[in-house]
């Protein structure tokens, strides 16, 4: 009797321990799926890297960057494209920056808490949801044709601008949470103005953060090409908009802003449409420098977030 | 830092002010507005390219594909100088224009063989005859006719992907009036684009494709196309450059035009433009792959530009099978 | 001057200097509100052109025609007003996009949050956030010139254009943010619901599906959303490699057109201002954007549901 007592009781712990063995199989290869997926996501993202640089790398000299688009693949650059990139970027800063770096600072230091407010705020939470290319219909209906500002640098700078406001925003509100409200009080105890506070103390330390949401934010606009084409951006660019400068008073002119433009990815997707392989190259070029132009902004972006982290001392 | 940071921002906003209280129109605007036909397209684009080579960048001509109709209904409001065209204005476009009071040189400047494409793989079929073709793009049949062998039955029955021109492009009216007989009237569930690079890579990735395509987006894709000899009675005849100057290939060789505005011809770059278009269009056509009209038609055309005869020999009609030497006897009406 | 006139004097500059500063902080406070205002004037603006010009679109069609028509054709000699083939496009490319996003997504969040060490992580985040970096015109050449190949050797069959290719491509682009919403969601769960769930002896896999991703169930039901919102919205990847035609369909072995892919169509095309063809795409706008809203509020209701307090 105590032998069938003996041979139960080792039965149960062989079924206990079988059992958390095979739990502990499970767990394993939970975590072994866990780490191949994210493998596999890696393995996508080098294989789409790879291809691209190696289609492309050998495409990239100066003349590419260069010449203009040709209908001749191995004389096409990129010259209008990448100019007007740059402008482009420009005239976005210029719109977000400052609309954000306002709209965060009222609705963190100012805003009361009422219905406006809120409404404010799910505004925006909306907003960041909306799809790229309902911007661009807006600004083909509101900008081009109701305010006439026509296909130009300045509708897709607004457009673009209009795009990144709310991420700036939300970037720039955590910025501000960030800061210790005894900097704050410190300052109001010195008698400083609810400005002063907020310009010589509050913004100044979250800039860190401030900056980095722009430029997160920034790089985001330099991909974005639907909003742009529905703007309306042309097949064919083969000159520069007007320079700013002109050889008579008053030395500077605004005439850049109302002429024709295209952007670095529109001139990618007009090549990638294109059938033939020799295009495909220039695509693929044109790509690489996008990647690249976007991945510096990226880091920057980073280090300056590391570099501002480590000067503070709270 | 910071003294400097608000001196750069000012700056860029005397930029912006500078420009926005510039008044529109008083600068001279060295731009040619072109637009219209994708078909067109290679051919302007070439030209464009060329000559702003040649006056370094002085002149600037942009290029948009917006097709030929929704190009017209530009042209007709004076939003463009210069009108691509893959087919002769329409009644109802010349009534637009006159309303408006637009007028306007009609000048040819390329003959075009629209070519039937299939994928290299669709070994069953080498020619087509245009009642098969009729049979494929009816409107009737959309919807019934969907594999290869209900249009011929040695065909295998395979579906059958069909792609061609958007309905704001020429080559969609000029191709539903020569093949199905009415202008515009065709089936509608086919990949249709007014981009033909879009209907290339269809097609040539699609073994189950057949498509329509101008020869200029057919000849530099040989390899990844095949094109389709069509018969209108006469036996099977391929697309080229012979083909179309003999008019062999019929009824699928057209001619393509420009039209410009009477009123920005006068102006300067538009008129350089235009002349030089017309100068090097025998070297640039053939070089896109368009078939060139005979040396005398183009002397012509610019006879015509330099006299200031304005209108269309067409009165809003078609030109289907019709050959060189009957465009340039043509009477000209507004 | 005596005494009292300086101190009159100085009681004046006083004054005048605080109203000064008053004056100068209520302006600037006004330039802020102005600031924030522009937001709403933004969504003001989209509403209102997208409405605006859809009703001149709405006088000419009837809504009934719009929703239920199965052919969009609007610029043939006899249009067709149904919006069903954009629509299925979209939700066939974004159903194929969630099918890979969603898994990937979750089984990477849980890894990172439950297996894997802080060192890793904080390599691995930013690495999955390079994804997200991407701009969207590169994917879209990448799914046209090699995803499409590559899965043509599979099916030879497979059509050049089709919205398999497509989809798969939006799922790994939208893959970041999935999984470091949910990742997010999940860390946020406190340590002692882990620590009773390994007291009673449970594996991490078991705490893992048990325990933290039912509590997190609010952050990530949000990262789902975000996920089919992003989905949704994509427009160049479908552009490029979902051909162009407006099929109704629900074969993803298929090219289609999505909503947004037809609005490109025809901005490319530059249609004249007024025309009927040119308000189909403010129609097909205001459609998406409703779409998308009642996906927000969707996410903004579960999010609420099942918010767990700890």
């Amino acid at each position: 009797m105590s032998l069938k007592r003996d041979i139960d009781k080792s039965t149960k712990k062989d079924r206990l321990r079988r059992g958390i063995i095979q739990l502990r199989r499970r767990d394993r290869a939970f975590a072994f799926a866990g780490l191949a997926v994210m493998a596999g996501a890696f393995i996508v993202l080098l294989a789409l890297l790879g291809q691209l640089v190696y289609d492309g790398m050998g495409r990239i000299s100066w003349q590419f960057f260069a010449s203009y688009p040709s209908r001749f693949a191995s004389q096409a650059g990129i010259l209008s494209a990448w100019i007007g990139t740059v402008l482009v970027m420009l005239l976005t800063a210029l719109t977000a920056v400052p609309l954000g770096l306002g709209a965060a600072i009222y609705l963190e230091e100012y805003a009361p808490k009422n219905w406006m407010t809120d409404l404010i705020e799910i505004n925006i939470t909306n907003l960041a949801g909306v799809p790229s290319i309902v911007y661009g219909l807006m600004a083909l209906g509101l900008l081009v044709y109701e305010f006439h500002l026509g296909q130009s640098f300045l509708t897709a700078g607004l457009t673009l601008g209009m795009l990144i406001l709310p991420m700036v925003i939300i970037a720039t509100r955590e910025s501000l949470r960030a800061v210790p409200p005894q900097i704050r009080e410190a300052a109001y105890a010195l008698g400083a103005t609810k400005w002063q506070t907020v310009r010589d103390h509050v913004v100044p330390y979250s800039m860190g953060g401030v900056l980095t949401g722009m430029i997160l934010a920034l790089s985001r606009a330099v991909g974005e090409t639907a909003p742009l084409i529905t703007v309306g951006a042309l097949s064919f660019i083969a000159f520069l908009p007007h320079l700013p400068l002109t050889s008579d008073f008053p030395f500077l002119s605004g005439q850049w802003l109302f002429d024709p433009f295209t952007v670095m990815p529109i001139q990618m997707f007009n090549w990638v449409s294109r059938p033939q392989d020799e295009f495909h190259i220039n695509a693929a070029a044109a790509g690489v420098i996008l990647l690249v132009m976007t991945l510096a902004m990226n880091a920057l972006a980073i280090v300056i977030r590391a570099r501002f982290r480590r000067r503070i001392h709270w | 830092m910071r003294h400097r940071v608000v001196m750069l921002v000012g700056l860029l906003t005397v930029f912006v002010i500078a420009g926005l209280t510039r008044q529109s129109g008083s600068e001279p605007t060295t731009v040619v507005k072109v637009d219209g036909s994708s078909t067109v397209f290679p051919i302007t684009e070439a030209v464009a390219e060329e000559f702003q080579k040649e006056t370094r960048g002085v002149v600037r001509v942009t290029v948009g594909i917006s097709g030929t109709g929704g190009g017209f209904k530009k042209f007709c409001r004076g939003e463009t100088d210069v009108q691509d065209a893959s087919r002769p204005i329409s009644q109802s476009e010349m009534d637009a224009c006159r309303a408006t009071g637009i007028q306007y040189y009609e000048l040819p400047i390329a003959f075009d063989a629209l070519t039937i494409a299939v994928s290299p793989q669709a070994t069953w079929v080498d020619a087509i005859t245009i009642a098969e073709l009729k049979t494929i793009w009816d409107p009737a049949s959309q919807g019934r006719v969907m594999t290869w062998n209900q249009v011929r039955n040695t065909w295998p029955s395979i579906p059958l992907k069909l792609f061609g021109a958007g309905s704001d492009s020429g080559t969609f009216d000029y191709f539903t009036e020569a093949v199905v007989g009415k202008a515009k009237a065709s089936r509608g569930d086919y990949t249709a684009s007014e981009d033909d690079n879009t209907l290339v890579q269809g097609i040539a990735n699609d073994k189950q494709a057949l498509g329509y395509i101008p020869y200029a987006y057919y000849e530099p894709n040989k390899k990844r196309l095949k094109a389709v000899a069509v018969d209108a009675g006469q036996g099977p005849v391929l697309p080229s450059r012979e083909t179309v100057e003999t008019g062999a290939y019929q009824p699928l060789s057209r001619p393509v035009f420009i039209y410009v505005n009477a009123k920005s011809a006068s102006k300067h770059e538009v008129k350089r433009f235009v002349e030089f278009y017309l100068a090097q269009a025998p070297t640039l056509v053939p070089q896109v792959k368009y078939v060139p009209l005979p040396r005398e038609a183009y002397e012509l055309a610019v006879a015509h530009f330099k006299n200031g005869k304005l209108g269309t020999a067409f009165q809003g009609a078609s030109t289907i099978g019709l050959k060189i030497e009957d465009l340039l006897r043509r009477e000209a009406k507004l | 001057m005596n005494a009292e006139g300086v101190l009159k004097k100085a009681e004046a500059w006083r004054v005048s200097s605080r109203l000064l500063t008053q004056v100068k902080e209520k302006t600037i406070e006004s330039l802020l509100l102005f600031a924030a205002m522009t937001s709403v004037a933004i969504t003001v603006g989209i509403v209102g052109i997208l409405v605006y010009e859809s009703t001149s679109f709405f006088v000419q069609i009837s809504l009934w025609e719009f929703l239920t028509d199965r052919q969009w054709t609007p610029l043939f000699s006899e249009p067709h007003y149904g919006i069903l083939p954009l629509v299925s496009g979209t939700l066939v490319t974004t159903t194929v996009a969630l099918a890979v996003a969603v898994p990937m997504g979750s089984l990477i969040a849980i890894y990172l949050s439950e297996y894997s060490s802080t060192g890793t992580r904080e390599v691995i985040k930013p690495a999955l956030e390079l994804l997200s970096a991407v701009p969207t015109v590169v994917y879209g050449y990448f799914a046209l010139l090699f995803v499409t190949p590559a899965l043509q050797k599979l099916w030879p069959e497979l059509p050049g254009f089709n919205m398999l290719s497509a989809g798969l491509v939006i799922g790994i682009m939208i893959v970041p943010y999935v999984s470091s919403v949910s990742e997010d969601a999940m860390r946020a769960v406190p340590l002692h619901l882990r620590e009773g769930a390994f007291a009673l002896g449970a594996t991490r896999m078991q705490t893992a599906l048990r325990v933290v991703f039912p509590s997190a169930l609010s952050g990530i039901t949000a990262a789902y959303i975000l996920g089919i919102s992003r989905a949704i919205g994509e427009t160049m990847v479908v552009a490029i490699a979902a051909g162009m035609q407006p099929t109704l369909t629900w074969n993803p072995l298929e090219p289609a057109a999505t909503m947004t892919a037809y609005i490109v169509q025809v901005s490319l095309g530059d249609l004249p201002h007024g025309s009927v063809g040119y308000q189909t795409i403010f129609a097909t706008g205001l459609t998406l954007l409703l779409i998308t809203l009642a996906f927000n509020i969707v996410g903004h209701v579960l999010k609420k549901r099942y918010r767990q307090i700890y």
